[in-house]
């Protein structure tokens, strides 16, 4: 069991967000998130990351409470401005090996250079960016960032690797390259995959399970006074259809909730 | 006829409207000079240009009969000097603790009301309290500039450090950053060209704490000239000191666009 997660309340003050969250998670799961926005699905990965604590309950990585801050087992993928844009293809890659490598300069010259450079060469090779290895990573286009960001986390062999809409600002037909990708890499590393996503049929074809976060109990005059939870938890080889359109009902509906409660709210 | 603001010069005509206002204004001058000398030929204010030629070449070419010095260059020398450690020192502090504050929220915590209250205060207004603190020499006028420029210059490194976006401080740490390795490899390397920019922007105010500098006490530079000849309203050498003055700066920041633009050549591309 890597994540075992146990009666988790998140609140801010009394704006309750995510309420009696249950969910333990086996190695080598691929777990994609779908939920209406404002369900929590961030604030969860913010806490598998160490950037936030739970107000209440568990969270364990290994039977030990999660780090506190982000590390190097848990590698990310943002929807967008992952990369650093100062250094090349290359460097960018590098730069994970060279953090463990060299405490003080974090940078690596003569032999050990050479051996980060080859392993990431390697992985470059892998996600298709050989080519432009040596362009800065301002200069790629965002499906080409998306890849770098991607195997900028793979080099550094994180147990966990977590992704925010990792393609939800690319074009659909880089999206069909992107999963095959990100399928071959967790099958190679033998990676634990948390994926957010927008796209309900995204979380349906990537996962070997998939989590649905919505609120269940509504009070239009107290839009926060409840919380998300995890209302379906679908093993995703025997899914069939109509769960898929259900689930997507559903959160069309919580969407449409949060927006007028807020709409009223604002008046 | 299409709109105003979609009809474009092309390239020459670009650079013919750049240079008209410099026309114009250098017309308006010798028209101005012309009509004033006729009037009286003993006329300080708005001398003829030969009579500037003749000034220039005094100062920029001959020896000064007393100190045996070529004066503008020594002027020259003297400004630059001061500038140069002045705008080095206040750029090196700036960043120092512009990182710091951007980076460390105990430092943020620490500092940051600190530099907001020191960056109110007008340097120049601290200026008998530094020739009182460190004496009339050079250190005071280094100080002065240091002063003016360094809270700027933090204040606004601290601003660009925190525009860096979160996604990748949040990645490096993911990729085992610690925090030095994190201000070495992420934050640094992209304050540079951020930190060039600053000083650009502090130019025109260190010349400005640099010439005021040199108008209450100094024995050369380009500020002490101008203000020493005002004694004898003597325009012919105040008004080529200015124009000197003007380029140098001018110089300066262009040079440092230009560094910024050949050293990084990453920032065009992202922004």
């Amino acid at each position: 069991m890597i994540i075992a997660v146990k009666n988790l309340w998140k609140e801010y003050g009394d704006n309750v967000v995510l309420e009696n969250i249950n969910l333990t998670v086996k190695e080598h799961e691929f777990v994609t998130i779908v939920g209406a926005s404002g369900c929590g699905k961030t604030t969860f990965l913010r806490m598998l990351l160490g950037e936030e604590t739970p107000t209440r309950g568990s969270f364990m990585l290994d039977g030990k409470p999660l780090p506190d801050e982000p590390g190097p087992d848990r590698g990310i993928v943002f929807q967008r401005y992952s990369v650093f844009p100062h250094l090349t293809v290359l460097e960018n890659v590098m730069l994970g090996l060279e953090f463990a490598a060299s405490p003080f300069l974090g940078k690596l010259f003569g032999t050990a250079r050479k051996q980060a450079q080859s392993k990431a060469e390697a992985i470059l090779n892998e996600v298709g960016l050989y080519e432009v290895r040596n362009h800065y990573a301002s200069q790629l286009s965002g499906g080409m960032q998306q890849r770098l960001s991607i195997a900028q986390s793979v080099i550094r062999e994180p147990r966990i690797l977590l992704l925010d809409e990792p393609f939800g600002a690319l074009d659909p037909g880089i999206t069909d390259d992107m999963h095959k990708l990100i399928l071959r890499l967790w099958d190679e590393h033998k990676m634990t995959i948390f994926m957010i996503t927008h796209d309900i049929k995204e979380g349906f074809e990537l996962g070997t399970r998939l989590l649905v976060f919505d609120k269940v109990r509504r009070d239009a005059q107290a839009q926060s006074a409840y919380g998300a939870t995890i209302t379906y938890d679908l093993p995703l080889k025997s899914v069939d259809r109509n769960v898929a359109k259900e689930v997507a009902e559903q959160t069309r509906r919580t969407e449409a909730f949060i927006q007028s409660a807020q709409l009223v709210a604002s008046h | 006829m299409r709109r105003l603001i979609n009809q474009l010069p092309g390239k020459g005509g670009a650079f013919g409207l750049g240079v008209l206002p410099f026309l114009l204004l250098f017309l308006v001058y010798v028209l101005a000079s012309d009509a004033r000398l006729a009037e009286n030929a003993n006329d300080k204010l708005l001398p003829a240009l030969n009579t500037i030629a003749d000034s220039i070449h005094t100062y920029a070419f001959e020896e000064d009969k007393r100190s045996g010095n070529i004066l503008l260059w020594t002027d020259t020398w003297a400004s630059l000097k001061r500038l140069g450690m002045g705008l080095g020192l206040g750029a090196t502090l700036g960043l120092l603790f512009g990182v710091a504050v951007g980076v460390v929220p105990y430092v943020r915590a620490a500092l940051q009301p600190f530099i907001a209250a020191l960056s109110m205060i007008p340097p120049l207004a601290m200026l008998p309290i530094l020739f009182v603190v460190f004496g009339l020499d050079e250190l005071s006028k280094v100080v002065l500039i240091v002063f003016g420029v360094a809270p700027v210059i933090m204040r606004d490194l601290a601003l660009r450090v925190g525009e860096i976006p979160r996604e990748q401080i949040i990645k490096a740490q993911t990729l085992g950053a610690s925090t030095w390795q994190l201000v070495l490899r992420v934050v640094l390397p992209q304050m540079w060209p951020r930190l060039i920019d600053s000083v650009r922007l502090s130019l025109g105010s260190a010349w400005l704490f640099l010439i005021a500098a040199e108008a209450i006490a100094a024995t050369e530079g380009l500020g002490y000239r101008i203000f020493l000849v005002r004694r004898y309203m003597a325009m012919d050498i105040i008004l080529p000191y200015v124009a000197w003055i003007t380029l140098i700066a001018f110089a300066m920041d262009y040079l440092l666009r230009l560094l910024s633009q050949r050293l990084y050549p990453w920032m065009q591309r992202s922004e």
